[in-house]
């Protein structure tokens, strides 16, 4: 094979994956300015083939001509989508917070608990990334309904925070890991306790692994359903929720439906976009020596 | 995984046992104190469950207030009892108690469920039925169609595996607008499942009014329903998975390529390798131990699979896109039998850890085998 055509044959799979992961998102978006019409005859090209308008937008409430009018609907979106970011925003704070305490415990000091030390530590932590959501989500909601936590945003928050501790803590050891002790050590001769090495010395070099960390628990946090249908009701719903719960009796919206879908993706595509690299350190962190 | 020995501060405060005897009495009290608040609190309220008194409070949640401060309190009195071993200890304690609130607790509580027969909407409450709903749950042949589906998802991250190695390979190459490619080819990752759901699952592959359908049948293919057909529902459901699923591996196998030595390929040039042997004997053999990493986990996501499968099937036709989750889900949410979707759960749980560490362990056979 000559250079030149196995240069093309690269990047023709690259484009062609590129179209693999961008069409479902233009179809996603596109479809949020179809009406019913043009999404039975199955139109694709906006201008081309058909006119776009503003009708998935007016069923939420957020086009041009009904944002300045009062609208249940958009109350509805801003109520969910307000929720998803307390939560999700909360949640990964506290992970990342918790989660990040404990990695540099476990990456610098050495812990004796019965015949557990560190290693097996980590490792009981790391191995909680094997249970199934739905093996705690029953007993969480029994213990929830005596705790009165049912559908409250509190009790979200305490979940998510929970599921992406061990993602953290994988992260951060990785980070703590790669930082020489001889920082901390030259602080703490200068008679700086081990909380003040840490949050002077240490914190501030570790920042990229904890902005991984803390971005991967948002978008875990965001998009998370299951839980959310299991413990939250009216009262705190998120945006998967009402995203899924549009399959209405009069068939499916599909205008109204990707409008929401637009908005509930847009804010991680451009996550993804700015964070691209932090969120690249996160996902490789531990597993490539 | 990297496993590095803890290191070893230096002492920079005094030994334990010097501490300044009043820090030693406060702490203690401090502990002691919170732990009786704690435990009379619980004892109150067992009493009042049970009927024997009207003290205490409407519902469990003061108890879970005194957990926390019961919390605080420990760390504050190890700081004080203990010196810098307990600010040591401190670190690790936040996370560890939480664990143990929200994870060892509601599993105990789980297996102690397990053994019951109990239906959140039934007034009879709570009957103890030991080994009933394990044995109910051998015959239940939706659970295992579910089971079986398992198995279906978890060989589909093969493909997923070899796709996403294919990209890294790609990526790796010398080529333009990599950072490009790269960001684009994450994009999948960050989405909502939900609304992939919608958008890839019901309204991309749909029939009648989605592109996929009419262009599949343009090539010859006919009456094709996503929906309808158990093996093309499930084909579905895998599409959708592999789409957001695929970037993850990718990104780490890269990572993976990237660590490998420049010398090591540039050697394998010299000596006149075509890029499928250096590929054959030199790249793959290298990546084992990540490829082992990147499978084991997406495995284990995989097994956690429900969110799409209720959006896009519902499980059908019949059960042929349903998960074990999904089926637990219906059982104990829908149908609010928790006792019997508690005892499915904590069987899934204990098939999932047995598989995973026969895996764990046949992978590093063959990892240290090859290399």
């Amino acid at each position: 094979m000559s250079h030149a055509v196995q240069k093309t044959g690269i990047y023709a799979v690259l484009i062609l994956w590129t179209f693999v992961c961008l069409f479902p998102i233009f179809w996603t978006v596109s479809t949020a300015f179809k009406e019913a019409k043009d999404i039975y005859q199955g139109d694709l090209i906006p201008w081309l083939q058909f006119e776009p308008n503003w009708k998935g937008w007016e069923s939420l409430g957020l086009s041009p001509d009904t944002i300045r009018e009062r609208s249940g609907a958009r109350d509805q979106f801003l109520k969910h989508a307000s929720n998803t970011l307390t939560i999700s925003l909360s949640a990964a704070a506290l992970a990342a917070v918790i989660g990040s305490l404990a990695a540099y415990g476990l990456a610098r000091f050495s812990y004796r608990f019965g015949p557990w030390r560190n290693k097996d530590i980590s490792f009981w932590f790391l191995s909680q990334l094997i249970l199934p959501p739905v093996a705690i989500a029953l007993p969480i909601l029994v213990l929830y309904r005596e705790l009165d936590l049912l559908d409250t945003r509190v009790g979200l928050i305490l979940v998510y925070t929970i599921m992406n501790l061990p993602i953290v803590i994988w992260i951060m050891r990785d980070q703590f890991n790669s930082i020489p002790v001889e920082l901390e050590q030259a602080a703490l001769v200068d008679g700086a306790s081990i909380w003040q090495a840490f949050l002077r010395i240490v914190v501030p070099i570790a920042a990229p692994g904890f902005v991984a960390a803390f971005i991967l628990s948002l978008v875990f946090a965001w998009n998370e359903y299951f839980f959310a249908v299991v413990l939250a009701g009216a009262d705190a719903p998120t945006l998967p929720l009402l995203l899924a719960g549009q399959t209405s009796s009069q068939g499916t919206r599909w205008w109204s439906i990707a409008a929401l879908a637009t908005a509930a993706i847009t804010p991680l595509i451009v996550i993804g976009l700015i964070m691209e690299r932090h969120i690249v350190k996160g996902l490789t962190a531990g597993a490539v020596k | 995984m990297q496993q590095n020995p803890a290191i070893e501060l230096p002492t920079a405060d005094a030994p334990i046992g010097v501490t300044a005897g009043w820090r030693q009495t406060l702490g203690r009290v401090l502990i002691v104190g919170a732990s009786l608040v704690a435990i009379a609190l619980v004892a109150v309220q067992v009493l009042r469950t049970l009927g024997w008194t009207t003290l205490g409070f409407q519902n469990w949640r003061p108890v879970a207030i005194a957990y926390l401060a019961w919390a605080v309190c420990l760390c504050a009195s190890l700081v004080l009892t203990r010196g810098e071993r307990g600010e040591r200890a401190v670190f690790v304690l936040p996370a560890v108690l939480m664990t143990l609130a929200f994870i060892i607790f509601p599993t105990i509580y789980a297996l102690f469920i397990a053994f019951h027969n109990w239906n959140l909407s039934a007034t009879a409450g709570r009957e103890f039925t030991g080994l009933e709903n394990f044995r109910r749950l051998f015959g239940d042949r939706g659970f295992w169609a579910a089971m079986q589906n398992m198995v279906y998802y978890v060989a589909a991250v093969l493909a997923q595996y070899v796709i996403a190695f294919g990209l890294a390979i790609l990526l790796n190459q010398q080529i333009r607008g990599r950072k490009f490619f790269r960001v684009v080819f994450l994009i999948p990752f960050m989405l909502s499942p939900v609304a992939v759901s919608f958008m890839i699952g019901k309204s991309l592959l749909n029939s009648q009014y989605g592109p996929v359908v009419p262009a599949l049948e343009a090539i010859g293919f006919t009456g094709i329903s996503f929906y309808e057909d158990p093996w093309l529902a499930r084909l579905n459901i895998m599409i959708m998975d592999a789409w957001y699923s695929i970037p993850f591996m990718m990104v780490l196998l890269l990572a993976g390529i990237q660590g490998i030595p420049g010398e090591v390929l540039e050697s394998a040039k010299i000596d006149g390798a075509s890029s499928w042997q250096t590929f054959r004997h030199m790249i793959f053999p290298l990546m084992l131990p990540v490829s082992l990493t990147a499978i084991v986990l997406r495995v284990i996501f995989e097994l956690k699979l429900i969110d799409v499968v209720r959006v896009v099937t519902g499980g059908g036709p019949g059960s042929a896109t349903d998960t074990v989750s999904l089926f637990i889900y219906r059982e104990g949410i829908q149908k609010t039998n928790v006792g019997y979707a508690t005892a499915l759960s904590q069987f899934y749980l204990l098939v999932i850890i047995i598989s995973i560490a026969i895996v764990l362990w046949l992978a590093n056979k063959a990892v240290q085998k090859v290399s």
